[in-house]
Order: structure tokens, then sequence, then C-alpha cells
């Protein structure tokens, strides 16, 4: 395989279509006087002496990254746990379904105001926010991969003695990673955007409540470059998580591969 | 080594063989399963009484339904009897036994797929606790015993059927069990395959001197691979007919399945299954 296929040919792919669109955007901007239209060049000026040079980068970008990582942390942790706890026991699921699935169904940003109240203004509200949103996915597909995992691979284990916590840890975890990585994966846009919604109510820092304010202050290229921030938050967890992905379940992928090709 | 057998077909019921207690490894006694179902009971298996001896390798074979699997998992521990007993090494079975494997018949459904073949083969001795030097050896034993110590960094699903079932056997022989049961191990592997795992497992078996309960419904396979050959009636099972296999231990499959005493021993098992499916029951009902 020369360098070309292996190193370059992945990088134009990744690249290509940005610096397109990159290059149209410039082209329609050449002309334009809105104050309101950011223009390309301005944008990446404005970027790095609002997030780079200034102090934004330590007062407002940490302390959002801190809440998104803990909340999603802790959404993580707890969506397998429970989901572990509940897809194992018959009788718990049967109670707890239901009502899962009405929990589900709000929209977590409304929480906004009863945990305020509940937990207070700061940190706390904001990872509560962020974990109350992300934890279904997690949770529900962790209790779907339990309950889907084959009896004869569990007979298996019940024969040669595997139970109880080697179990969980040697068989029920791997054989239902799959549909908890899928769950992962969707609860980190969600992470992203309860990030930005719980910063707006209440807070003095972060990404959320800085967006807010460029706009209300009519600090438009500041506020469009916030939003590339957020952007590049966003692509750069998918690319980390992918990373995980691909590591975590490479013997699900090759399986799959073999099973089509079959 | 034969054990000596001692027919006590003394009830109303026929009993397959039973042995003396210092011979016998495995004691099955009055073995019955009811299952509860919707629309009712269903009893699939009635009545089972027989022996296994210490380092015998028997062959289970029955009509479709006859309820071996069901067996097979209540021998295991795996499920609950309604009534009767089996005794391993003198301690009734309640749950899986620390001294026994289980070979299923799906294989790719029993190997973990995301553990490479050595570890497959390796978490069992993990689980019980074994020091990592000696597990590194029993799994190198074991794969080369199956013939497989080439593949150990391999995932199972990247090896063929048969390569997989030898996976799993493997598995179970490093997992150094005094009894290995089987159930239809080959029943899903292509004729060849078939053949030469039939080998295997009788050059395993006297090499390792383990016993083995071997369940299939092939009754030429039953026939070539045992020392004796327990066949079950239709459901609700009982035992049909219980016969030793007169054949020289080393056997091939050439000669062996052309031997006239082969198609003899095959013939006799061939009608009493051929009996059993018509409904013919040793115990009149």
């Amino acid at each position: 395989m020369s360098i070309f296929n292996r190193v370059i040919s992945p990088v134009l792919a990744l690249v290509a279509l940005p610096i397109l669109l990159i290059g149209a955007w410039w082209i329609y901007t050449l002309n334009s006087t809105s104050f309101f239209v950011p223009e390309p060049v301005g944008l990446v000026e404005t970027f790095i002496s609002t997030w780079i040079t200034g102090e934004r980068l330590t007062a407002d970008v940490l302390p959002s990254l801190r809440r998104l990582g803990m909340g999603l942390a802790l959404a993580i942790v707890l969506g397998i746990l429970l989901g572990l706890l509940i897809g194992l026991n018959r009788t718990v699921r049967a109670l707890t379904e239901p009502v899962f699935e009405f929990f589900r169904a709000l929209p977590p940003p409304v929480l906004i105001p009863v945990l305020m109240l509940l937990i207070g203004v700061g940190n706390t509200m904001q990872v509560a926010v962020i974990v109350s949103g992300c934890i279904w996915p997690i949770l529900l597909n962790t209790i779907e991969g339990v309950r889907g995992i084959d009896p004869v691979q569990s007979e298996t284990s019940r024969s040669y003695g595997i139970s109880g916590f080697s179990r969980v840890r040697y068989q029920i975890l791997p054989a239902a990673a799959p549909p908890i990585m899928a769950g992962v994966r969707q609860s980190l846009s969600i992470a992203l955007i309860l990030m930005v919604i719980s910063e707006m109510f209440a807070t003095s820092s972060g990404l959320g409540f800085t967006i807010v304010q460029f706009q209300r202050s009519f600090a438009i290229p500041e506020m469009w470059s916030g939003i590339a921030v957020l952007g590049i938050i966003g692509v750069t967890l998918s690319f980390i998580f992918q990373f995980v992905e691909r590591r975590v379940l490479r013997w699900y992928h090759g399986l799959k591969e073999v099973e089509n090709a079959a | 080594m034969q054990p000596e057998t001692e027919n006590t077909s003394t009830g109303p019921m026929p009993a397959g063989k039973t042995l003396s207690d210092e011979d016998t490894l495995l004691r099955v006694r009055g073995l019955q399963k009811v299952y509860q179902t919707d629309a009712g009971p269903i009893e699939a298996v009635r009545d089972l009484t027989f022996d296994l001896g210490r380092g015998e390798l028997a062959c289970l074979v029955g009509p479709s339904g006859s309820g071996k699997t069901t067996l097979l998992k209540c021998i295991a521990g795996l499920m609950n009897v309604t009534s009767g007993e089996v005794i391993l090494d003198g301690q009734e079975v309640t749950g899986p036994p620390k001294r026994m494997a289980v070979v299923f018949q799906e294989y790719g459904r029993s190997l973990f797929p995301w553990l490479r073949v050595d570890s497959n083969v390796e978490l069992p001795l993990k689980n019980a606790g074994i020091d990592k030097a000696q597990r590194r050896e029993l799994v190198q034993e074991a794969l080369e015993a199956v013939g497989l110590d080439h593949v150990p960094r391999s995932y199972p699903w990247q090896l063929s059927g048969g390569m997989q079932q030898r996976v799993a056997i493997a598995r179970a022989i490093a997992y150094q069990p005094e009894v290995l049961l089987m159930d239809e191990p080959f029943a899903a592997v292509d004729a060849q395959t078939r053949a030469d795992l039939e080998d295997l497992i009788r050059s395993v078996w006297k090499k390792l001197g383990v016993t083995i309960l071997f369940v299939t419904h092939d009754i030429d396979e039953s026939v070539y691979l045992g020392q004796r050959v327990i066949m079950l009636s239709s459901s609700p099972t009982v035992i049909q007919d219980d016969i030793d296999i007169d054949l020289p231990a080393e056997r091939t499959q050439l000669e062996t399945r052309s031997a006239p005493r082969f198609t003899e021993l095959r013939h006799h098992v061939y009608e009493q299954i051929q009996a059993a499916k018509q409904g013919f029951r040793p115990d009149g009902d």
C-alpha cells in the first residue's frame, strides 16, 4: 500500500468538503456588508482574540468542559450500573420499565427550574441536568443489552461456575457492550446540548452563558466564534468516542463483517 | 477395562445398566422432568436410571424430541429435576458441579466472541483461581490436544465451524473435568469434519482418561464412538435399551465402519430407535 492510500487519501477525504464549504462561504461574503453575517477571515481573527489569547479559555471553556465531562461520566457509570441491576432482575424490570418511558419522554430542559429549586444554582445543578438527559439512552440500552444475552452463553458461564461479579465482568458486560456503546454515542450530543442550555440559566461562566452574553450585547462576530467552539468540542468528542469504540468493539465489528460476508 | 455389570432390572421400569459403588462415577436414579407450561404440564423425561463407570465413554442416542438435551441439562445441574436424583462421585448434583464440563451443540453461541481462542480456553481456569503459569500450561496442552496450537490469538469467529467446536472441546478439557458431557456437538459440522472430530474425541478420551457422556441422534456415530450405547424411547422418555459395544479399542473410520460387527451393532441400535419412533415402549405404556 502506498503512502497516498494510507495517509493522504483519508486526510483528503476528511478535509475536502470543509475546504470547499469555507471557500464558497468566503466568496459569498466577499462583498457582504451585513453585520450579522460572519466572514471567514474575520471569524478566525475574532476566534483567536476571543478564545485563545483572551481569558475565556480558562474562565468559560474549561468550566463548561468540566461540567460536560462530569455529567457524561456520571451518566455512563450510573446508566450502566442501574442497567445491569435492572436488566438482570425480571421483577425490577417489570416494575421500572413503564416509569422509565415516562421520565425518558420528559425534555430535560424543563427540569432546569425544578433542579434549580431543589439543588440550588451552580455546578451541581448543571451536572444534574446533563445526567438527567444523558442517562436514558445508556440505561435503556444497557437493560436491552443484558436482556438480549444469548442463553447458551449464560449456560456456558453457569456450567463453568462463572457467576456473580465474575459473570458480570467476563460475560455480561462484554456481551452487552455493543448496545451500551450505541447508547453512549447518543448521549454525547445530548450532553453538549444540555451543557449549553443549563448554562443559560442563573450562571456567570461557561460557553452557553458567554454566547448568550455576546448575543445580547450585539457582539455578533464573538457570538459566531463561540458557536464555532461548540462545534469543535462536538467533533472532538465524537473522535474520542470513535477511537475508544473501535478498540472496545473490535471483536464486534470483525464478527459482523464475517457474518455479512457469509 | 470393562467394569463388571450387574443388571438389576427388578422394578417395573426397564433400567439402564447399574454398577457397583466403587466403579460408578455418575449415578442417575429415577430421573423425571416435567415442564410446567401455560398449556399444562409436559412430561419430557419419565423415568431414567443408569450408571456411568469411571473412565467410560458412553453414547446416548434417541429419536428427535426424546428429551436428550433435557436429560443432559439435568445431569449438568443446569436444570432442576422433578423427581429422582443425579449423583456425581457420591454427591447429589443440585447445581453445575465443579468437576464437570459441557460441550454444547451451538459452538458459535457458546464461545465468547470478544475473547481470543486462548482466552476462551483460559477463562474458566482464571475464574477458578488457578495461577497464571499453570493456566498457560493447561491452555497450551489443551490446544495441542485438539490440534489448534497454531491459532491461539485468533478470534473464534475467524475460524471454521469445526475449528470452533475444537476450541470448545479444548476449553472443556483444559478445565480438567472428571465428566465431560457433550450435547450433539457435531450436529452442525460437515461430514468430513465430523469424522475428524469423532476420532479426536476417541483420542482425547484415551489420553486423558476422562469419563464422557456423548449425546447424539446419529446411530452410526454412537456405535463408532462409544464403549456403550444407551438408547432412549420417544417422549416421555424411558430407557429403551443399553448395550455394550464390543468393537476393538483401536478404531478407524474406514475399517471399523466396514467391520461386520459394526454393522450388526448398528443394525440393533437402528431397530431399537425405529421401534421407539413407532411408539413401542419397554414400559408397555
